[in-house]
């Protein structure tokens, strides 16, 4: 596959070094010269020094032929031009951006662009995920299903302990329980949660929301 | 007319000047104070510190309310992302952003952007004084 990525950060260049190890075309467009010659001496001749938003820098980095399209730098506003450049005018099949800005996430989506990666929501759920902070951990998101894969961590001081998969009132979804030193299994609304247990949830992103307060809020309160 | 402009270099400063003048209600917005200097003291409008791809500082400077907004900086990307935000998310009735690049320009326009291209412009205008 042809793959063009947008910015040659650690992010753009550990990128293009993985892509190319496992045998497909890649191109990296760069715009600061200094990076552009560090780029060529730590992967060779496969980057291209100039602004992606430029439609010409475009032309010439054979957009049109291109399967995917990335763009990682640090500015939301290039990313996003470039990204939209990429979409609909050279209708590359598959593009992505990050987002520096969290709260740009949904003004991306709004413009066009489903596939992004949000760099500090990322971050933030792997500290949550490593402090224990909430039981409830962010797996995995399937984007173009709109779907969540969520664990749940059923910690002892958690008022849910003792009480059924009822109270949980998930009327949406699918759940697989842990026990441990047992098989997983699909629980049924009568199973009762024990401390220790653990929940993999998959439901539609909108009742991340919902399903966080059943399990945080209670706690909460 | 409210008007939200962002960008205060001289074409910024110069628009927010002529339409104050006419009895707008004019705010401009710079992400450098330091281009405020640009503004005359007859100036009667409002001067913000910002940057206006940030939904936030839209929201701030009272956008929802905005007439017109006029992106005018000297980068293309933010132009564009400015009045794409103003347009589609806060639904500002008129929105003029400023694209050097000619391609850029035209694919701003497909996305249903008034974007306007200075260098087009000029480069037509001598062309013109050329054939004179």
């Amino acid at each position: 596959m042809y793959v063009i990525i947008v910015g040659g950060d650690e992010v753009g260049s550990r990128l293009g070094e993985e892509l190319l190890a496992s045998g497909h075309e890649v191109l990296l467009i760069e715009k600061s010269v200094e990076r552009c010659e560090h780029l060529r001496e730590e992967l060779g001749t496969v980057s291209l020094c100039g602004d992606a938003c430029e439609m010409a820098i475009l032309t010439k980095a054979g957009v049109a032929r291109a399967d995917i399209f990335i763009a990682v730098t640090h500015e939301d506003d290039d990313n996003l031009a470039a990204c939209q450049i990429a979409k609909q005018k050279f209708n590359v099949p598959r593009v992505i951006a990050r987002v520096n800005s969290p709260k740009n996430k949904h003004i991306f989506a709004k413009l066009g662009l489903e596939h992004t990666v949000d760099v500090v929501g990322l971050v933030l759920e792997n500290i949550r995920e490593q402090a224990a902070i909430s039981p409830l951990i962010h797996l995995l998101s399937l984007g173009d299903e709109g779907l969540e894969i969520v664990l749940f961590r059923v910690n002892e001081d958690l008022p849910i302990v003792g009480k059924s998969m009822k109270e949980l009132s998930l009327d949406y979804g699918a759940s697989l329980l842990i026990r441990q030193g047992q098989k997983p299994v699909v629980p049924t609304l009568a199973t009762a949660l024990e401390a220790g247990d653990q929940l993999i949830f998959l439901i539609p992103s909108e009742s991340m929301e919902s399903l966080r307060a059943v399990v945080v809020g209670d706690n909460r309160a | 007319m409210n008007v939200i402009i962002m960008g205060c270099g001289r074409v910024g400063a110069e628009l927010a000047h002529l339409l104050d003048a006419e009895g707008h209600k004019v705010t401009i917005l710079d992400a450098d104070i330091k281009n405020f200097e640009k503004l005359l003291p007859d100036f009667n409008g409002t001067a913000l510190a910002g940057d206006a791809t940030d939904e936030e500082v839209l929201r701030k400077v009272g956008i929802a309310e905005a007439d017109v907004f006029v992106a005018v900086t000297r980068d293309d990307d933010k132009n564009a992302m400015a009045a794409q935000i103003a347009k589609q998310i806060f639904n500002v009735p008129k929105v003029v952003c400023r694209i050097y690049e000619p391609p850029r320009e035209e694919f701003y326009r497909s996305l249903g952007l008034e974007a306007i291209s200075p260098t087009s412009v000029f480069a037509r205008l001598i062309k013109e004084k050329l054939e004179g």
